[in-house]
């Protein structure tokens, strides 16, 4: 192929993709940082320049901080909890001596359900606040009070409610990204280990089998991280209704779609430098996080 | 060869996307030039539906498009008010600042000798620096819904104070039924504002200047909440929202703040044994109130053709009495927005349907003001929530609510 024909099938493939990625992502980005200076209220083409008042204000109010005081309280739950289960899922699965593919089809299978649906599953049916809600008949067959389990602010219930449904959907797949890490570690390693005396159990997964998953650790963490920031589907569909959303566990997408999105009072400008902090922060922990874990790996 | 093809194939799928992703979002395909396009909420009721497409299909004047949209209407609203020329025609409740940026259409001249046959009140509600943004279509109100022969048998009064609806919840609570149903959030979003009026306050002041929340009185009336919560008989965590009568319908509640709009469903399922309350008074210095909106007609001021939008609204909610009638009464209930309508509404003549149209015309009280933002309002729900749910300190939360409240008017006059 001479090099402008590959120039042009270069273009031809690639191109459709560059133009739409900088068309619906690069631009809006740079046209979200451009409002965020603006007193955009709505409105995507304001006229009335503000400085830095926007991001003041995002960072001088309550609601923004506790967002961000949320999502480090859900993603202190559910990172550490994702990552020990799947490991152990992953495990066990692994010397499940017959009908692997079937144990692993049925924990991935959670993977394909849509977040909202699942979230309205949870809601709804099994930790709905009635007596005849799974969770409630669970509870009474041991004794135990219903709950609102999603109303319940003292003791914070509808963490439980949250947690759970992000671990049921997304457990099953770094459960996969473990037995594929699990499959690699070379067979030899064990023998070897045997051979000078390790017993088969704890000892051997201390020091052949996690050292061998390093790289899917990181992996899974860091994705993980970037998943709870992400956190939006399972919030607003569990906790938020037709009037708005409780002040507590109210993540940080939640709050910017209720600033810059919500009903009546579209406040662009003030969504777009919340947008803009988040963005700042979350690359901020994304390097440090790797960077450590690099150092620990 | 089998790669060749996938490629070729591949290529031509991603051209297809580059394409549509350019030629889409004009927000005008499938409709041809001069057409109106008419938005409505989806109503719950059925039938509202089918009803105002047969009248937009009526109508001579233009073809008209009905778009029916479920899901969040009114952010929905919102952003297309921002840039778009659709829809020509939509309903709403009139906010200031479509009005400060030129969104809507003044439709003063729509009403003609028509506007002393509006209720006032709700024309009040839809104007703004004096002048008229939207035809109120229709009333919607809330009410206290109860079941007599529950509170009999628990030997419950009806609630007519603050205190009494605090107890009367807690005693009504036994067997697997609660007490009080007032939405998931425990009343949070829809008894905000009765609770200010039933001390005697309100969100924004008379003129709309100051908000109308001001005074210790709030945190006593925002605490009955907190009473209510800690009382264990308030449903939280139903199936279904307060906008629904899911739960009083379905026995898991005594008493449920709902919409009037609800009625025909409640009396199908429990007959005779309902009873209808405003919202009690928390002391005498306090008053009853039900809460008062309605959604308007109202026209996008970037429409193709304002003029034609205007004159579909005026033939549709100003001139065509009957099809306002079956529309307010026809499917659930609301109140006619027309005195000359109200009157002759059949299912309001009796029964909790008449008790409803007394407490209107005695203690109705505007829902949602147009000069009360969003963001102020987002604050004051926080401030309550926190109070009632979490036990905040009431003083405290209100005073930081206040002071939203007290920039937003402020931004709305600069």
């Amino acid at each position: 192929m001479s090099g402008r024909r590959a120039a042009l099938a270069f273009w031809l493939f690639v191109g459709p993709f560059a133009a739409g990625l900088l068309l619906f992502t690069y631009v809006p980005i740079g046209w979200s940082a451009y409002l965020s200076f603006f007193d955009a209220r709505n409105t995507v083409t304001p006229t009335d320049f503000v400085g830095f008042d926007n991001y003041a204000g995002v960072l001088t109010d309550r609601a923004f901080l506790d967002s961000i005081g949320t999502f480090t309280v859900f993603a202190a739950f559910v990172i550490p909890a994702t990552v020990v289960a799947a490991l152990a899922l992953a495990l066990l699965v692994d010397r499940v001596p017959v009908a692997r593919a079937f144990f692993r089809s049925v924990f991935f299978l959670p993977f394909a359900c849509s977040y909202v649906v699942a979230a309205l599953v949870w809601k709804m049916a099994l930790f709905s606040g009635v007596d005849s809600g799974v969770a409630n008949t669970v509870l009474g067959w041991f004794g135990g009070e219903p709950q609102a389990w999603t109303g319940t602010v003292d003791p914070p219930l509808y963490w439980v409610v949250l947690v759970t449904t992000r671990l049921w959907l997304q457990l099953g797949f770094y459960m996969i990204l473990f037995i594929a890490a699990l499959q690699r570690i070379p067979a030899h390693l064990y023998e070897a280990a045997w051979t000078d005396g390790a017993s088969p159990g704890w000892q051997t997964f201390r020091h052949v089998t996690l050292p061998g998953l390093r790289g899917a650790l990181v992996a899974v963490l860091t994705l993980n991280l970037i998943n709870a920031y992400q956190a939006f589907d399972e919030f607003y569909n569990i906790l938020g209704d037709s009037r708005g959303y409780p002040p507590f566990a109210r993540p940080p997408l939640v709050y910017l779609y209720y600033t810059s999105l919500g009903s009546g009072g579209q406040d662009l400008g003030r969504g777009s430098a919340g947008a803009v902090v988040l963005a700042l922060v979350i690359a901020l922990v994304t390097l440090l996080s790797g960077r450590v874990l690099r150092r620990v790996g | 060869m089998v790669a060749e093809l996938s490629r070729r194939s591949f290529l031509a799928v991603a051209g297809l996307l580059g394409l549509t992703a350019c030629g889409s979002n004009t927000g005008r395909e499938g409709s041809a030039a001069g057409t109106l396009r008419h938005w409505y909420h989806a109503y719950g009721e059925d039938g509202v539906q089918d009803a105002v497409r047969r009248y937009a299909a009526a109508y001579q004047g233009a073809k008209v498009e009905v778009q029916w949209n479920p899901g969040d209407y009114d952010s929905k609203i919102v952003t297309a008010l921002q840039n778009s020329a659709v829809p020509d025609v939509f309903e709403a409740q009139v906010k200031v600042e479509w009005v400060r940026q030129h969104q809507v259409a003044p439709l003063d001249d729509l009403l003609g000798d028509a506007r002393d046959d509006f209720l006032k009140t709700l024309l009040d509600s839809q104007t703004v620096d004096g002048r008229l943004y939207g035809i109120p279509q229709a009333v919607d109100t809330q009410v206290l819904y109860y079941r007599p022969s529950l509170l009999e048998r628990a030997g419950v009064a009806p609630p007519r104070t603050v205190d009494e609806l605090v107890d009367a919840t807690r005693r009504l609570t036994a067997g697997g039924v609660r007490g009080l149903f007032a939405g998931n959030d425990g009343g949070v979003a829809v008894l905000t504002a009765p609770l200010l009026w039933s001390a005697g306050l309100d969100l924004l002041s008379a003129d709309g200047r100051e908000p109308g929340f001001d005074d210790p009185r709030a945190a006593a009336a925002f605490g009955k909440l907190r009473e209510l919560h800690q009382g264990g008989g308030l449903l939280l965590g139903a199936p279904t929202d307060w906008a629904d009568p899911g739960a009083f319908v379905d026995g898991l509640v005594a008493m449920q703040w709902t919409g009037l709009w609800n009625l025909p469903k409640i009396t199908a399922a429990h007959g005779d044994d309902v009873g209808v309350l405003p919202f009690p008074r928390l002391d005498a210095a306090g008053a009853e109130s039900v809460p008062v909106g309605a959604y308007s007609a109202m026209v996008n001021a970037r429409s193709a053709d304002v003029d034609a939008a205007k004159a579909y609204v005026k033939w549709l909610w100003v001139d065509q009495v009957d099809h306002q009638a079956e529309f307010a009464t026809g499917f659930g209930a609301h109140l006619p927005a027309r005195h000359s309508l109200a009157a002759k509404a059949e299912p309001l003549r009796a029964g909790p349907g008449k008790d409803v149209v007394g407490f209107v015309t005695a203690s109705g009280r505007i829902a949602s003001p147009a000069r009360w933002s969003a963001r102020a309002n987002t604050a004051l729900a926080d401030a309550v929530a926190r109070i009632a749910r979490e036990g905040a300190d009431a003083t405290g939360e209100l005073r930081a609510a206040l002071g939203v409240a007290r920039d937003e008017i402020a931004r709305l006059d600069r």
